[in-house]
Parts: C-alpha cells; structure tokens; sequence
C-alpha cells in the first residue's frame, strides 16, 4: 500500500505531474515576463491538458496507428521511471539499486527515442525532418552529459544515486568541484528538453512542429506532460548531483531546499533561452562536440586526478 | 556529418502556402538532400484582389484609398506614389507643408516597418526575445502616427494635390519625444545585432547576394543596399521634400542577411535625423490645393523609396474622372528572383530568414496577367527576348544605348 502510495501519488506520478505544470507555469512566466510580456495565469498548463485531452485524436492513415499511439505512453513511463532513482530532499533516493545512475541516464533517452519514432510513424515530411534532427542532436548532447554526471560519481566512486548524495553530504565541500560539469550538464538538458537554443528539432518557422506535427488531443497532451515532467526530472537529477547540499536537513526544510535548488535551476534555463537565438543543426552539434565535450572531459580528468589525491 | 548525408535521397518539402514561417500566402517547393537545399521553386499567385483593374472602376479620388490598401505596412508609400502620378498628370503644384507632412508619414512608416521587420527576423531565427522587443518599441511610433492621421495602418491623409490632415505643433512635439526613445532603442538594437553571437552565427554567412548577382537580379532597396548598391529613390530621383533634406543612403558591402539587417537598423537613425528636420524646416501654407475631377488625359510613371525598396505606379488617364489604367509594381516582385539565389547551398534552418530578409510583401505583389491565344487581334505575343530587343530599340531610337548593358554595367564598379 506504501509503495502504491509512493508510486502514483507522492512522490510518484501525480505529484510529478503537477509540480511538472507548475515548472511548466514558472518557465513560462519567467520567460514572458523577461521579454516584457504579462505571461499566462497559473492555471495556463493544467488548463491546456484538460483542453488537450477534450479534444479529438487525429492520427493520419498513411501513420501506423500502434506506434503512433504507443509512443507517447512509452516516453511518459520511461521519465516517471527514471524520478524514483533520484534522491531528492534526503540522501537516498525512494527506490536503489546498485548501477542506477546508468539506468536513469538510459531511462531519459527514451523519451527523445519516442519522440523520433513518433515523429518518424507519423509519416508527415515535417514530422520525419524533425525526429531526424531529434536523434542527430541526441548524439550531441548525450555524450556530454553522460561524462560530467559520472565524472561527480566517479569521485563519489559510487554506481548509485544514494550512495553519491551520500557522499557529498559528508563531505560538504566536494560539489564545488564539479561546478564545470554542472554547467555542461545544464547545457545539454536545454538539448534534452528541445528548449531554446537547441528547440531544433521543432523549430516551428522551418518545420511546424517538428516530431509533433501530426499528434493532437490525449497524445498530444501525454507528450507534453511528458516533456514538463522531463523538465522536473533533469533539474532534480542535476540538483541531486551538482547541488548535493542541504540534504541532511529536517524533512520539511530538507524539501524547501530541494525546491529552492529546481527552482534556481528552471530560472537559469529560461534565462538561457531568453537570451538566445535558435542554433543550426550543424551549429549545435559543432558546439557540443568542440565546447561542450570537451569541458565534461576536463570535467573527468579533474576529478580522476583528485580521486589520486584525496584518497 | 553533411558529407555523410550526400547518399540520401532527394525530397520535397512545402514550405506554403500555409506555414508558420510565412505570414502571407507563398509557396515554396524545396528539395532537399537532408538538410541542405538543393533547390526551391517560388509560386505566386494565392492572393490576387484585383485591385488595378477594381481602381479602372472607380474616381482618382477613391483610387487613393482604394490604392493606400495594396499593402498594410507601406501603404503610405503606395498612395503617395499613386498620388504623385495624378499630380503630375493634373499638373498640380502640391503645397510644400503637404509635401514636407508627406514625407514625415513616410519615414514615420519606414520606422515602423523596419521595426517590424527585426521583430520578424528575430522570430525566424528562434530569437523571441527580440520579437517582443522591438515590436513594444514599434507601438512608439504606431501611437505617433495614430496622433497624427488618426490610424495605425491605412493613415488616409494623402489626397490629390495635398494632405488632408495638418500637424500642431504640439503633435510635433510628442513626435521629437517618440524619436528620441526611439533612437536610443535602436542603439541599443545596433549593439545586440553586432554583438550576440548567437544571431551573428545565424545571420552572417547566410542567404549570400553578391553586387554582381544583385545588379543583375534588380534587386532594390535594403537588400540591394547590403550588397554594396547605392541605390535609393529618395536620393537617385528625389520625390516629396527629400531634396531639400540631408541624410545619407546606408549601404553595407556584408553581401547577406547580417548586412541586411545593419542596413535597416543604421537606415532608422537616417529617418530619426530626416524627421528631425522635416519638423525644424517644416513651412508655413496651405495644406492642400483644389484639384478638378477630371484628369487631363497622358500617362505618367511616378516612383517612391518604400521601407522594402522601389515602388512603381503608372497611371494612364483619358480625360474623364476615371483611369484608364494603372499599374503598381511593389517592390517585393523585385526581389522576390533574388531570394533564389541567395538559397543556393544553404541548409532548410536559413530559409525563413533568408525569405524574411528582403522583407516580402507576397500579397502586394500578386499580379494576373491572362494572355488569350484565341483571340486573333493579339496574336503576337512578346517573349522575353523579343521585349528585351524591342525595349533596346526603343531607347536607342531616343539616344540611349542600352545594348550589352551587362558588360557595361560590370565597368561601372563605383555604384
């Protein structure tokens, strides 16, 4: 009955839910009201799930209907998922086992995979052209933030999640280290989200809407959902890892920081992308490869060279 | 990774005539090899009002408003140029404060498509910021020109032989204090365009015209001004009060869309500085003198500086109230070749900007054009060629060679 509660309620399912559209909401209005505009009402996000899921599903003949409609449940499993290996406000995570840092990584590729199989099933040009680039930048981001989030392990010289929060509470100072990796690993979840800069792959003026050209209704919304909640999951995973702090603390204040550090991490990507123009593919992957891949192997050497020292 | 892609099929992809990229109805058929453009066919046509032959039906004075309607960002222009035919066919003589009024809406209207246009840019390259930026700033100059003539976009002051509205003193004022804003946001516009690096990657490089391609083309306005031609209506043939005015005509040798982008924004400055002294030299007078009904009959061709670049009218009067013809080129069918060009080798994430950047107006340049192969009395039906030897006839006849224009016009690189 614990573990039901866990899993769908809090703080599982429905509480990621919401407090996805509440992240949903933040980054919105946060990005609204930098660029001069009043934003939406608090109510926007949820308010636009309810629409969603009135309207009608529309899925074109010429698409296979099964994996149309798979994909969207696929990608929204797989970040749900991936939420219970990630410690929040305490040092351990509410489920662990040992090699759950590469499952949670392999968990949130999947929902970019839906995104380009949707797209890709949903036989529309756009649709194609724009999982296409989903995939191509995957390959961009991916590799960057693989390395800076083990290298913080690595020093940890951990496999799990609880183990490393672990680790960095008892020594309070270490995260100061990885502050190169953190900022890489921002940088490629702005990829992972499709979020300005690197919204390539739905760049509306070139192709629609990209992989969602051709989802409506509930699907629509599941992938929406699924993005918003991707959104909590990728600053709660880099909080856990980066911003290791504050955990030992009493339950309630324990969660008030855990809120306070999402909630600094969600500004900095919509201050990010308030500032910034939309890369080219080619830009981007020229980025990654040259800026970004490099300082998460800096990132690395650092940490094996104090891993010498400090043991 | 491109050279990678070089065994994938070719594809076609429409861009229109519905698109989120496009805000008027074009259709572009791209093809592409991955993401790389291999080529693009450009199709007109899906906006076709029938306004020259609906301007035959009606009086020179409804035509004003009738003709201000071609376009809803340089509408001013279209009238102005309509009017200015008329004039010179009626042989009116315009007061000087209608013509100095004309030419403060004028630069009123530059200052706000150009605004415009950077928030459209922005929003093509995925920069939002920039979008709701500028266009907060354009509302600056939308208030001032709804204090003056009472509308944001169709202003309706132009008539024949004036303006019908005067400017107070007051109104003169709160214009100074608008330009003054605006003049220090478009600084600060200057400093972003040259300094992010985000939008110099997106802009610089792309949608390449060289001078040679642009003469060549006809391209007009800014986008042939980014290419290094010194070419301006307000300057080359000036019309309204531009001849008693100072400003110099921008130019950029860039030769692309980040030289576009610096020619409209340092053009800006130039309509700051001309509105200026429109207000400071603005003379006393009427503002509009008694003009007959009927127009004596002749042609006329008359030529403005739109914010996008040269906008043509002819008007052919036979003697009554009505024109027996008229034609209006808006400067977007000018430009609208070059835009082929300048997607040779790019990649599919360049093209809205690049289709952006000369600014295109599609449903002001929608023409119909019927040609009727039954009909016996025009059987003769000019091709190109035969066009481009008659009208080198035609000049040389006068005294004009215009034979082999394209090697001369390569001899002439100081333009």
């Amino acid at each position: 009955m614990s573990a039901f509660f866990h899993l769908i309620i809090f703080p599982g399912f429905l509480f990621l839910a919401l407090s996805g559209m509440v992240a949903e909401f933040i980054d919105r209005k946060i990005y609204a009201r930098l660029q001069n505009r009043v934003g939406p009402p608090w109510y926007q996000p949820l308010a636009d799930f309810i629409k969603l899921l009135g309207k009608e599903d529309i899925i074109p003949a010429e698409a296979n209907a099964t994996m149309f409609k798979l994909m969207p449940l696929f990608a929204l499993t797989a970040v749900v998922t991936s939420f219970i290996y990630i410690p929040m406000w305490k040092t351990d995570a509410l489920y662990s086992f040992n090699g759950d840092i590469v499952a949670v990584l392999y968990l949130l590729t999947i929902p970019t995979l839906t995104f380009f199989i949707g797209g890709w099933y949903s036989t529309s040009l756009y649709a194609r052209l724009g999982s296409v680039r989903s995939v191509t930048q995957l390959f961009a981001y991916e590799v960057p933030m693989f390395m800076s989030i083990l290298a913080a392990a690595l020093l940890a010289n951990t496999w799990t999640f609880s183990e490393m929060t672990f680790f960095y509470s008892k020594h309070p100072f270490y995260w100061l280290f990885n502050l190169i990796g953190f900022g890489v690993s921002l940088i490629a979840l702005l990829g992972k989200l499709e979020k300005a800069p690197f919204d390539i792959p739905e760049a509306e003026t070139e192709i629609v809407a990209g992989s969602f050209t051709e989802y409506s209704g509930r699907l629509f919304a599941f992938f929406r959902l699924t993005i918003d909640i991707e959104m909590i999951v990728g600053a709660s995973l880099i909080a856990a890892v980066f911003l290791p702090f504050g955990l030992t603390a009493k339950p309630f204040v324990g969660f008030i920081y855990y809120l306070l550090k999402i909630l600094f991490i969600i500004g900095l990507l919509s201050l990010i992308r308030t500032v910034l123009a939309r890369m080219r593919i080619d830009q981007m992957i020229d980025f990654c490869w040259r800026h970004l891949a490099p300082f998460a192997l800096l990132q690395l050497v650092i940490n094996l060279v104090l891993k010498g020292i400090l043991y | 990774m491109h050279e990678s892609h070089e065994h994938e099929k070719e594809f076609r992809i429409p861009i229109g005539p519905q698109h989120p990229a496009l805000k008027e109805p074009m259709s572009f058929s791209v093809v592409l090899r991955g993401e790389k453009i291999i080529g693009v066919d450009l199709r007109l046509g899906y906006n076709h009002r029938g306004i020259e032959k609906a301007c035959e039906e009606r009086t020179y004075i409804q035509d004003v408003y009738l003709v201000e309607r071609v376009c809803g960002i340089c509408s001013h222009t279209h009238s102005s140029c309509f009017v200015q035919a008329v004039e010179e066919l009626g042989k009116i003589e315009t007061p000087k404060r209608a013509l100095y009024i004309r030419t403060l809406i004028a630069e009123l209207e530059r200052i706000h498509s150009h605004f415009l246009w950077l928030g459209i840019a922005g929003h093509e390259i995925g920069f939002d910021t920039l979008l709701m930026y500028s266009w907060r700033d354009r509302e600056i100059v939308m208030d001032i020109l709804a204090q003056i003539t009472g509308n944001r976009v169709n202003y309706g002051i132009n008539t024949i032989g004036g303006v019908r509205r005067d400017i107070s003193p007051e109104q003169a004022k709160d214009v100074l204090k608008g330009v003054a804003t605006l003049e220090e946001r478009t600084k600060y516009y200057i400093e972003i365009a040259t300094q992010e690096s985000t939008i110099i990657q997106r802009l610089s490089g792309v949608g390449v015209l060289s001078q040679e391609d642009a003469l060549k083309l006809g391209a007009i306005g800014p986008t042939a001004r980014a290419s290094g031609i010194k070419r301006d209506i307000r300057k080359d043939d000036p019309y309204a009060a531009y001849s008693e005015l100072s400003f110099d005509v921008i130019t950029d040798t860039h030769c692309d869309v980040y030289g576009r982008t610096v020619v409209r924004l340092k053009e800006l400055l130039e309509s700051y500085k001309i509105i200026r002294q429109v207000l400071k030299n603005l003379p006393e007078g009427p503002i509009t003198v008694k003009v007959p009904r009927k127009i004596p009959a002749g042609e006329a061709v008359s030529r403005c500086e739109a914010p996008r670049g040269e906008d043509v009218h002819y008007v052919k009067s036979n003697g009554t109230e009505k024109p027996e013809r008229v034609k209006v080129r808006a400067p977007t069918l000018a430009n609208i070749q070059a835009v082929k060009r300048m997607l040779q080798d790019r990649y599919l994430a360049d093209m809205p900007i690049v289709v952006a950047a000369i600014d295109p107006c599609f449903s002001c340049t929608d023409r119909l054009v019927t040609i009727d192969e039954t009909d016996s009395k025009h059987k003769d039906v000019m091709l190109w060629q035969d066009l481009t030897k008659y009208s080198v006839e035609y000049y040389r006849e006068k005294g004009f060679d215009f034979s082999s224009l394209g090697s001369k016009l390569k001899k002439l690189d100081n333009i």
